[in-house]
């Protein structure tokens, strides 16, 4: 077991959660955070997701690492991933018919997250299976915390809600509350997760050029 | 061996498409019959959502042979083309919408609740982003409505999704589709404070004008195919 949780997997594991984080430093799969985090239920959903997926492609490309042609491995990267998201699609499809429903077009949407093509790429083609899994649950998670992050402070402050629960009582909203629209419009995500790359940044000195 | 070489990318290329597309048509036909279930009950669940019946823990398959008593097919016309159970369910509602109005094949759902009858019409339109969809049932006078249920494909979450929430859903009963002439106007979606003129109005979902906008005429289009039918049947208030 020490070989499986050497110093190399935890730092392969851990580095994406906070200091290599694919969002706030790598500033990769923005858009989708854009587009799933007006609620905190997608957003758990789709972070959770991407996680299986990245995890298991990194996984069979790895296997496949030095098999593949070099000029068509891009190809091969994105004709693992789709397979592999049409794949996990079907199967909710069949066995989780109300779950699918509501993730539609978060699912396609999986196959054009710049995270999975950017570790496939720069991670995988050039490290063993095991190292690579943990490598695409570390990045998953990096990706899903940020997420849900902003999810949070987006449905709290526009909806008044978390998970669909009433939050914000009605005494508050009889007393002149209201809630704030512009939080379930795109940009306001653009500002949380800016707002989170300025905590980040300046709590990480590394991590600011000169 | 040598994996820049231009026979063995070719051959790899065609070896994994191959087997990616094997393995996609196995996962498919395998799991194809687990899905037409799923969807059919599905469908099921929303023509009875649309009577307000709490499926909440409950057979919904059960539920709908108890509730819904007639399933007819329909022209334009109002002339009954069939009555057999099943029929109306498995008709392409999307494919017929496509045809000239007079070639249409119009499902309707007739069900009874506590001993009333009510007519329940599916609906189909355009959102913002993709399609909406629902269904609308109306009370046995043929004008007021009962009760509605409303879906998407892929609404903004939080803005033109919210015509799936109670709170927009409830708005439309008790509405009537008639005006005090006896004139089909359906039932318009408006921005809070504005007026819709001689006919009965609800109120829009702000930030989602187009999907509510969208929810409007997918009633006065889908409603108005009915119309005829409607009418027909409504014999005394007819003038």
């Amino acid at each position: 077991m020490s070989k499986l949780i050497s110093d190399k997997t935890k730092a392969v594991f851990l580095g994406p959660l906070s200091k290599n984080n694919p969002i706030t430093v790598q500033v990769l799969g923005i858009c989708s955070a854009l587009a799933v985090t007006a609620k905190l239920e997608p957003a758990l959903v789709m972070g959770l997701s991407v996680t299986i997926i990245v995890a298991f492609s990194n996984v069979i490309i790895s296997l496949l690492r030095n098999t593949i042609p070099n000029r068509i491995r891009i190809i091969v990267q994105l004709v693992v991933v789709a397979a592999l998201v049409t794949i996990v699609s079907e199967i909710l499809k069949a066995f989780a018919y109300d779950v699918s429903v509501q993730l539609s077009v978060y699912i396609g949407l999986i196959i054009t997250n710049c995270i999975l093509m950017g570790r496939l790429e720069a991670f995988a083609m050039g490290n063993k299976p095991w190292e690579s899994f943990i490598d695409g649950l570390g990045n998953g998670f990096g990706y899903a915390w940020i997420l849900v992050v902003v999810a949070f402070f987006r449905e709290l402050f526009g909806s008044g809600s978390l998970f669909g629960f009433q939050i914000v009582p009605q005494a508050m909203y009889d007393a002149g509350y209201v809630n704030n629209g512009l939080m379930i419009l795109p940009p306001m995500a653009l500002i949380l997760v800016a707002c989170i790359i300025w905590v980040h940044r300046a709590r990480n000195k590394e991590l600011q050029e000169k | 061996m040598n994996t820049n070489k231009n026979s063995y990318t070719l051959i790899y290329a065609t070896v994994m498409v191959v087997i990616v597309a094997l393995m996609l048509a196995l996962v498919s036909s395998s799991l194809k019959g687990i899905q037409t279930a799923n969807v059919e009950l599905d469908k099921k669940k929303q023509i009875l959502s649309s009577l307000n019946v709490n499926l909440e823990g409950q057979d919904a398959a059960a539920l709908y042979d108890k509730y819904i008593v007639k399933e007819l097919v329909i022209n334009a016309r109002a002339e009954v083309l069939s009555e057999a159970k099943g029929d109306a369910f498995k008709l392409d509602y999307i494919k017929e919408l496509a045809k000239p109005i007079g070639d249409r094949k119009l499902p309707l759902y007739i069900a009874e609740v506590d001993g009333a009858t009510k007519y329940i019409i599916p609906l189909r339109g355009a959102g913002l982003w993709g399609p909406i969809w629902g269904y609308v049932a109306l009370n046995d006078d043929k004008n007021t409505v009962y009760g509605t249920f409303f879906t998407h494909a892929s609404e903004t979450p939080g803005l033109g999704a919210e015509i799936t929430q109670a709170d927009f859903k409830q708005q439309f009963v008790g509405k009537r589709i008639l005006n005090d002439k006896n004139e089909f106007v359906s039932i318009a979606v408006m921005k809070s404070g504005q007026m819709a003129e001689n006919q009965d109005q609800v109120d829009a979902i702000s930030g989602g004008t187009i999907t509510s906008k969208g929810v409007e005429k997918m009633l006065l289009n889908c409603i108005s195919q009915y119309e005829a039918y409607l009418k027909n049947s409504n014999g005394g208030t007819e003038e």
